[in-house]
């Protein structure tokens, strides 16, 4: 089993800095188990491993400075292969073999949502990562969501989309969508779609793709010859890849162009995109803008790209890594008030209190998602080449949505030469 | 032109030049499941270790990866002839090729693809040459040499096969082989020998259908999966033993692919391919182009 | 059935069956006693994977290892079955009983569409055919919305059902009558007449129809039994995990343990496939909690080849050579 060993503990307390022998910190140590399942092969592997770097270096930030309750935390994971028919057994075994103290989510819902049968039945307190209304069905009162989504995905997650495509010289008056076949792109859509006829749009374009698409020119050619003002793409990768690919070949341009591609966000799709990633207003979680300096994101970014290169995950950390910091923040700071593992108590204080984290300031509603959706729309400028170091600096992936966080403004069209 | 039939040309042509794409992926397999008789399902992972050694070789040296994929070629060549060597000798050799071989390659699928995960990590790699980024017009109809490329490369090494195959002696004796291996034997020619080398050939060919892959996408250790219907599809309909039935199959899949994205949406598209194939099978088993039994 | 059996078997059937059964009940209810004594809930969830694999890798057998028709698309009938059962739930509120017969049902008239196929298709291309209706059947799914297409659909479970300890108990008991069940139908089929003629039908099928062996029918029979068994293992997936999409549902780890398990255990006998999937199947189970990586995989991989060269007739054949 791959757990952090107290010997290991006590190795990286001496690393850190802290003058407590190890002996002395495996005897009076009786640690704090957190458990989950997490997709360390499979699809989503990549996310999977890179979450669980992130949560390494909490493990480590928050032993160095003596642990919780004055106990070390240790963590307790599996892989769960990208396979949803391994997460209940797993998350049995967690809770009733291994006896963890505190369980947390694997990443996203399809794998998410296998576990919450096993976590309703055994009363457990539950922090998700990246879940997209998965309490919807469910509605459990110890259910908390780390995700930006918020309980309405329908009726917020297009919003910033459409404000931004609004605030266009001449209103747009077409929409186009293209969305892969799976939960999170579908939602997304609904919402754009929804919307989007709110707004007086006319629908030139609504069809779904099959993640096996190979050539996706033929695709971007007929929403093309629609001639939409809005283009919506909600992609994961390596399809986003694909449909970039076929956008610049075919040199379509839209006034706006982009919406809820999965792959942007991500470092190697950075590198491999260059500037065809120019003016591309897209959905994000996070941008190392001076509008989202949280305390403690730098020096958490700093330590993981440090290491994401030996461990075979995403270089940058712009994505899901903060949340997935920020995950364990919540149950670190939940215990710490409560003062004891009290499942009942921590759910209780987790709806009562806020959080900060470093990914800003959080309450949870009674659904359990983030009171407040803070779905980010960005936008790429200035982009020349591949070259990485330019997202770890402000002005390159700027802000435009929602305004509280707003750090540039939209250029426009897409397509146009840089 | 009437955006109509433009949006109907394009489609066709993106569509040939996927096919090219297929081809290349095919052209393995169309060896050894079509000729002799090896069904090969690792087939498309093997292309996709070939795009991985591609990628990182490609970027130590700052290769071309078509360059790159023709320079491992010989060493794919020799894991064939490994893989061919230990098959005959415990399940040809038995005569359990059927359902034992087919377990076999099946477990080799599982270890390549999760050998890939374990050395290169999840994330997807990429290696792109310049003239990638670069598109042809020829009028309204768009040619992205990101798909261009690779299909001319495809048709080459296959229409070299061909030739090949059709001239020289040994290659006439690996068309012979899946026939009539007494009579080559009558001939002194050893069967084994011959389909060693064939066999060899085929995985040769699976890292030149990396190489091919590289441009086109990035590549990621499952990439291979998405393929597997695909190729075996184009062999099946080309009637197994015929690279032009390959080719012209894996033209008309692409075709047929792309014109159904165009005009009525990507989602049906599998369902339309794979949906003929099961028509194929059902009433022309021989295949589009094979020879009726 | 029995009355159609060989009189030199009938007379010891009848002993032998009731061995069969009576030891087949007396593992189940230990098994059950045994967890419940254990107290926790791993045991049952553990137990149910494995369970659900005896199932379909007997189901695979009865028309992969009589009859030597390789089937590809495993994961499609089971995905049929399930999608039956989330269907059925939504249409009518019936929930994983009838779910059960109905997916039997359903992927039962699949398995016979697919018995048609066998008329024109031998070998590999039986098996290619058999992959493309899996692809077909998914590209269903995903576009159907009354099923969540590619969203997924959500089953919420009772948190409490008794007189079971558990809803994981339950989930348990249920998948341990269908694996009895269904072991008991692959003995019955292997024992027959059927068993017989689908064993000629592998060996040589043109001499087995020339004998006249009605083969059509037997293998019509064969695929619907197949197809029916693998919906029925299909069929309580969503209540198992509460949630079920199009990617979980068809999922290529069904496809490969189907295949594999039968292999390494011994294809043809009733008690391969069991031996298989309980070996192959608590390996992965444990693998996953122990060796937390890819590695879990990659040994299912390297078993698989390691079986089909050095033991051509897995496990059950060393027994026979040794006897």
């Amino acid at each position: 089993m791959t757990r952090i060993t107290r010997r290991d503990l006590g190795r990286l307390v001496l690393a850190s800095g802290a003058f407590v022998s190890p002996a002395a910190m495996g005897q009076g140590a009786n640690p704090i188990r957190i458990g989950y399942a997490m997709s360390l092969s499979g699809g989503l592997a990549a996310n999977g491993r890179s979450s669980l770097l992130a949560h390494k270096i909490w493990q480590e930030d928050v032993n160095a400075r003596g642990g919780i309750l004055g106990r070390p935390v240790e963590l307790v994971f599996y892989d769960d292969q990208t396979n949803p028919g391994t997460v209940p057994a797993l998350y049995t075994k967690l809770i009733d073999v291994d006896k963890v103290d505190i369980v947390t989510s694997p990443y996203a819902t399809v794998m998410i949502a296998p576990s919450m049968p096993v976590i309703m039945q055994r009363r457990m307190c539950y922090v998700s990562l990246f879940g997209a209304g998965v309490n919807e069905a469910f509605k459990y009162d110890r259910y908390f969501s780390m995700n930006v989504a918020g309980d309405d995905i329908k009726g917020t997650y297009g919003k910033g989309f459409l404000e931004v495509a609004f605030s266009l010289p001449t209103p747009p008056r077409t929409l186009s969508i293209l969305a892969v076949d799976n939960e999170f792109a579908q939602k997304a859509a609904e919402s754009v779609r929804h919307l989007g006829r709110q707004r007086g749009l006319r629908i030139v374009y609504d069809r779904s793709y099959p993640p096996t698409t190979v050539d996706f020119a033929p695709t971007v050619r007929a929403i093309a010859a629609t001639r939409p003002d809005v283009v919506f793409f909600a992609s994961y990768p390596p399809d986003s890849n694909g449909l970039l690919r076929a956008i610049s070949e075919l040199k379509v341009t839209a006034p706006i162009l982009g919406g809820g591609m999965i792959g942007p966000q991500i470092a190697a799709v950075q590198a491999q995109m260059g500037p065809i990633l120019n003016n591309l207003v897209n959905w994000d979680v996070y941008s190392p803008e001076p509008t989202m300096n949280f305390p403690g994101v730098a020096a958490f970014q700093e330590k993981y790209r440090a290491r994401a290169v030996a461990e075979q995950v995403d270089p940058l950390g712009n994505y899901l890594q903060p949340f997935a910091y920020a995950q364990m923040q919540v149950v670190e700071q939940s215990l710490a008030r409560v003062g004891k593992i009290d499942q009942a108590a921590l759910a209780t204080d987790m709806h009562a209190n806020e959080f900060k984290t470093v990914v800003g300031d959080i309450r949870f509603s009674a659904l359990g998602e983030w009171a407040e959706e803070r779905n980010l729309f960005v936008q790429f400028q200035g982009i020349r080449d591949g070259d990485l170091e330019k997202y770890k600096k402000p002005g390159t992936k700027v802000i435009l949505y929602p305004n509280n966080l707003k750090s540039g403004t939209l250029r426009t069209p897409y397509g146009a030469p840089a | 032109m009437d955006p109509q039939l433009s949006l109907l040309l394009n489609g066709i042509v993106s569509g040939l030049l996927l096919g090219g794409l297929y081809a290349a992926a095919a052209a393995g397999l169309a060896i050894a499941f079509g000729m002799l008789d090896i069904v090969n399902i690792a087939h498309p992972a093997l292309m996709v270790a070939g795009a991985f050694l591609v990628v990182v070789i490609g970027t130590t040296l700052g290769l071309d990866p078509l360059l790159v994929s023709l320079l491992i070629a010989p060493l794919f060549y020799l894991v064939g002839v490994g893989i061919y060597t230990f098959y005959h000798h415990f399940f040809e050799r038995r005569g359990e090729e059927a359902l034992q071989g087919l377990a076999f390659f099946f477990g080799v699928m599982f270890i390549v693809e999760v050998g890939l995960v374990m050395a290169f990590g999840p994330e997807q790699r990429f290696l792109d040459p310049d003239y990638a980024f670069i598109t042809w017009r020829l009028g309204e109809i768009d040619l992205p040499l990101r798909m261009l490329v690779p299909a001319v490369l495809a048709m080459a090494v296959v229409g070299l096969l061909i030739l090949w195959l059709r001239r020289s002696f040994t290659g006439l004796a690996i068309a012979a082989v899946a026939q009539d291996a007494e009579a080559l034997r009558l001939m002194a020619v050893d069967p084994v020998k011959i389909k060693r080398l064939a066999f060899g050939i085929s995985v040769a060919l699976a890292a030149m259908a990396g190489g091919a892959l590289v441009v086109v996408q990035p590549v990621e250790p499952s990439s291979g999966q998405i393929f597997i219907g695909r190729v075996f599809a184009i062999c099946i309909m080309g009637g197994m033993a015929s690279l032009p039935g390959m080719v012209t199959a894996a033209l008309l899949f692409g075709v047929v692919e792309n014109v159904t994205a165009t005009f009525y949406g990507p989602s049906w598209s599998p369902a339309v391919a794979f949906g003929w194939l099961l028509l194929v099978l059902a009433f022309r088993p021989q295949g589009l182009f094979g020879k009726a039994a | 059935m029995s009355a159609t059996t060989i009189p030199v078997t009938a007379e010891t059937a009848g002993p032998r069956n009731l061995a069969f059964w009576g030891g087949a009940i007396g593992i189940g209810v230990a098994l059950v006693v045994i967890l419940r004594l254990i107290g926790n809930d791993y045991g049952y969830f553990a137990g149910y994977f494995v369970l659900q694999y005896v199932v379909l890798a007997s189901a695979w057998n009865i028309l992969g290892g009589y009859a030597g028709y390789v089937n590809f698309g495993a994961a499609g009938f089971m995905a049929a079955g399930a999608y039956t059962a989330v269907a059925l739930r939504k249409a009518t509120g019936l929930d994983l009983i009838p779910g059960i017969v109905a997916a039997a049902f359903v992927s039962g008239l699949l398995g016979l569409g697919t018995g048609y196929l066998t008329l024109r298709l031998r070998g590999v291309f039986f098996s290619i055919a058999t992959l493309c209706l899996a692809v077909v059947l998914q590209t269903l799914i995903v576009n159907w919305d009354y099923v969540g297409g590619s969203r997924g659909a959500y089953i919420v479970n009772p948190l409490e059902i008794p007189p079971f300890a558990s809803w994981g108990e339950y989930m348990f008991i249920v998948m341990l009558v269908l694996a009895i069940l269904t072991v008991g139908i692959a003995r019955a089929v292997e024992h027959s007449r059927i068993g017989r003629g689908l064993q000629a039908i592998r060996d040589n099928e043109r001499a087995a129809e020339a004998v006249g062996v009605p083969t059509l029918r037997l293998k019509l029979i064969a695929t619907t039994l197949c197809g029916a068994l693998m919906g029925v293992a299909g069929a309580p997936l969503p209540y198992y995990s509460g949630y079920l999409n199009p990617d979980a549902a068809f999922s290529l780890s069904y496809a490969v343990n189907a295949i594999a398990m039968p292999l390494i255990g011994g294809a043809g006998t009733w008690a391969g496939p069991v031996i298989g999937a309980v070996l192959l199947g608590t390996l992965q189970q444990a693998a996953t909690v122990t060796i937390s990586s890819a590695l879990n995989l990659w040994i299912v991989g390297w078993m698989l080849v390691i079986f089909v060269a050095l033991a051509p007739r897995g496990i059950m054949g060393w027994f026979r050579k040794r006897r």
